[in-house]
């Protein structure tokens, strides 16, 4: 039976538009992942060995901070993390076990990358561990307990799907923890440190999360097996519709009509609001890098990377899928009297308004000095005036439809910021990164930062050529487009 | 109105419309029927340039669709939910459509109230989101929506299939009434043979893709494409 599952989702991965007009994106998939693979596996060795040198006791130091490495898997997770999309519905029907449907559903949620790549971590550290004369069993156990830990957040997550507040209040407390213990008010790794240590002295220890794992597999098996009903875990919840009022938009005429609407887009569809919260997470962002935390980072380049993601966020995870947003209506769109012109300037208006408040909200990088926030504030430029478009040229050849009105429970494709979209980013981050490495090995930094501030406003010059291209190409690329959009999921 | 001149499109090797000349005048109701596969929904799309044909062209008003975007103006249509926005309440969609088509609240309120029946109390005022209705409420938002703003071409792919009896008693009502009263030209795909030679003035019967019947409908025409498709019944050749 499990055999007929993968024969299906094979079929639907190779067959899927998306995979097929985007085989570049897959390849640039794949690095990434190979890039994080052998981060994780040098960080496994690494770890061990730098600690040892620092004069710490290295499995002892891992423990204690344990408690975050365990939280942060979370939040990335349902950040990152899509929940797979089997396709439920027609399955019903045939004589398959409800909970074999159940099964494969949450078998394939362990088989994520996202779980798949603490082993390359934590089986080259515990290989170090075995060699550095650590007893075995215990390296083993130990080593099991953290499988276990692993795999009961992504049964959380599971549940997680519709429960931002909870996420976000995660999220708060993992700050709040670092931030108490960092300015020494409150340490909570020795409390956690104390368990994570205990999975490695006791050898029963490691049975609390293994049970804990197999519990929550139980619960969220019974859990879905109760909802696998057309109208309850497979249906979309109907939210009682709110209007508004948005006349105070007429004031940019036609285009008004189009920011109405994809204003009511991004506030009435889970997948479009996820994309704001994380141009929030984008402002923060720039902290790893200004404040000098990570040492790879802290030189004048990674800076104006920073200063682009800063304020690119929302350009980049909203802008980057125009049109996609409108997949699902897009026939529509295109048979009505519509010129593509002020349509795609509805989206350049929101995209550049949007990096607009990002970088006056960026203001508050200026406490790390005024290069930090020359960096932000010229990547700001540049956002507006070049990436702006740039994000709505490559948008036109991004196919895959996003199914806005998909189903938002846990077997549906629920998170909207995926690894595809931060990497298709990467482009649009080299230019600006070149232009200052060209004004700051000839006249000095400032003359860098002059440079791309220059690229944004003569952006801004070629506003009309630029939509002339743009639009251009969404003609030619109009038939394509609808075909692929009808292609669902 | 509507010209098609050599019109193919070809997937992979296999023909799938083939129309060497249709003419449909202004103000003609006219119906389209054949089974699956037959081309209708191939046509529709062709006619709105969602498909680029293979050869030929498709001419309506002054201008070829795929070359001009003139015909826009004056053409509404109907297809299937792709048609709907489905995060827009349905006051707020005809609102959008109605701008779209140079139409104030006013205009479409004035237009909306005379489908009151229509809607049978299911649609308007009901703070509801589009993608929250049945199949059967969508559509009938999706039909009404295309007589916004006064378009000299309506085009409508299906519209009985997913209504209930009323409302497609209803709707055979308003089709009628736009093509005798109003000089719409009124284009309708259908299944239903009864409902088509109820509201159309002429039927064109397409088999794999090419046109095999072009009928002025009459008190027979019911019964010849009765006769018609249930010769056609043993398909496996």
């Amino acid at each position: 039976m499990i055999k007929h599952f993968i024969n299906l989702e094979w079929k639907s991965f190779f067959r899927s538009a998306a995979f097929q007009t985007n085989l570049v994106l897959k390849i640039f998939m794949a690095l990434g992942a190979l890039y994080f693979i052998g981060i994780f596996t040098l960080a496994g060795v690494g770890a061990y060995f730098g600690l040892e040198k620092a004069g710490l006791e290295p499995l002892e130091t891992v423990n204690r901070f344990m408690i975050y490495y365990v939280i942060l898997d979370l939040v990335i997770k349902y950040m990152l993390q899509k929940m797979p999309v089997v396709n439920i519905k027609p399955l019903l029907l045939l004589p398959f076990k409800k909970a074999k449907i159940v099964d494969f559903a949450l078998g394939k949620t362990m088989l994520s990358f996202f779980n798949i790549v603490h082993a390359f971590f934590f089986i080259p550290f515990s290989v170090v561990l075995i060699g550095q004369g650590y007893d075995p069993v215990h390296v083993i156990t130990w080593h099991l307990g953290m499988l276990a830990m692993i795999y009961i957040n992504n049964f959380i997550n599971v549940f997680l799907n519709d429960a931002m507040p909870l996420v976000i209040g995660l999220a708060s407390i993992i700050i709040g923890m670092g931030a108490l213990q960092y300015y020494g008010i409150f340490d909570v790794t020795p409390y956690t440190g104390a368990y994570f240590q205990g999975l490695f002295e006791q050898l029963w220890m490691f049975a609390i999360p293994v049970v804990l794992a197999l519990g929550l597999y139980k619960v969220a098996h019974a859990y879905f097996l109760k909802r696998l009903y057309l109208d309850q875990g497979l249906s979309a919840k109907a939210k009682v519709a709110t209007t508004e009022n948005l006349d105070w938009l007429d004031r940019f005429g036609k285009t008004a009509l189009f920011l109405k609407n994809d204003i009511k887009l991004i506030k009435r569809n889970k997948r479009s609001k996820t994309t704001v919260i994380m141009s929030v997470v984008f402002l923060f962002y720039g902290l790893l890098f200004f404040t000098g935390g990570i040492e790879s980072y802290d030189n004048p380049f990674m800076k104006i990377f920073a200063g682009i993601f800063v304020t690119g966020g929302f350009l980049f995870s909203f802008g980057q899928f125009v049109p996609s947003w409108d997949s699902s209506y897009y026939p529509l769109m295109m048979t009505q009297n519509i010129s593509y012109e002020e349509y795609l300037k509805s989206k350049w208006m929101l995209v550049v308004i949007a990096a607009g408040i990002s970088t006056i909200l960026g203001l508050g990088y200026l406490y790390f000095g005024w290069e930090a926030y020359a960096a932000v504030f010229v990547g700001g430029i540049y956002n507006m005036g070049v990436n702006g478009h740039v994000v709505l040229w490559g948008g036109a050849y991004i196919k895959t439809p996003i199914d806005l009105t998909s189903n938002k429970k846990a077997f549906g494709d629920s998170s909207s910021f995926n690894v595809k979209t931060l990497l298709i980013t990467m482009p649009k981050l080299l230019l600006p990164i070149a232009l200052y490495a060209i004004g700051h090995f000839t006249l000095g930094p400032v003359f860098g930062y002059a440079l791309i501030a220059l690229a944004g406003v003569a952006g801004f010059a070629f506003r009309d050529f630029m939509f002339k291209k743009i639009i251009g190409i969404y003609k030619t690329e109009k038939y394509k487009t609808i075909a692929a959009y009808k292609q669902k999921n | 109105m509507i010209h098609i001149h050599d019109l193919s499109k070809t997937y992979n090797g296999v023909t799938v419309l083939k129309i060497d000349e249709l003419h449909i005048p202004k103000g003609e109701s006219f119906g389209l029927v054949g089974n699956n596969g037959a081309g209708k929904t191939t046509l529709f799309s062709a006619l709105l340039d969602l498909i680029q044909p293979t050869t030929g062209y498709i001419q309506n008003g002054e201008a070829k669709v795929n070359e001009s975007e003139a015909w826009k103006s004056h053409t509404a249509s109907f297809i299937d939910e792709s048609f709907i926005i489905g995060y827009l309440t349905a006051e707020e969609y005809f609102y959008f459509i109605g701008e779209l088509r140079g139409q104030n609240k006013a205009d479409v309120d004035k237009l909306l109230a005379g489908f009151e029946d229509f809607f049978n109390d299911e649609i308007l005022g009901k703070r509801k989101y589009l993608r929250d209705l049945s199949k059967g409420n969508m559509k009938k938002v999706g039909i009404v929506a295309t007589l916004i703003g006064n378009p000299e071409v309506v085009i409508l792919d299906e519209p009985f299939a997913n209504l209930d009896p009323t409302t497609q008693i209803r709707l055979k009502g308003i089709i009628k009434k736009l093509a005798a009263e109003t000089g719409i030209t009124v284009l309708v795909s259908s299944h239903d043979l009864m409902h088509v030679t109820e509201v159309c003035e002429r039927i064109v019967v397409l088999e794999k893709g090419s046109v095999v019947n072009d009928i002025k409908t009459s008190e027979a025409t019911l019964k010849e494409l009765e006769a018609y498709f249930s010769k056609e019944k043993p398909l496996v050749e």
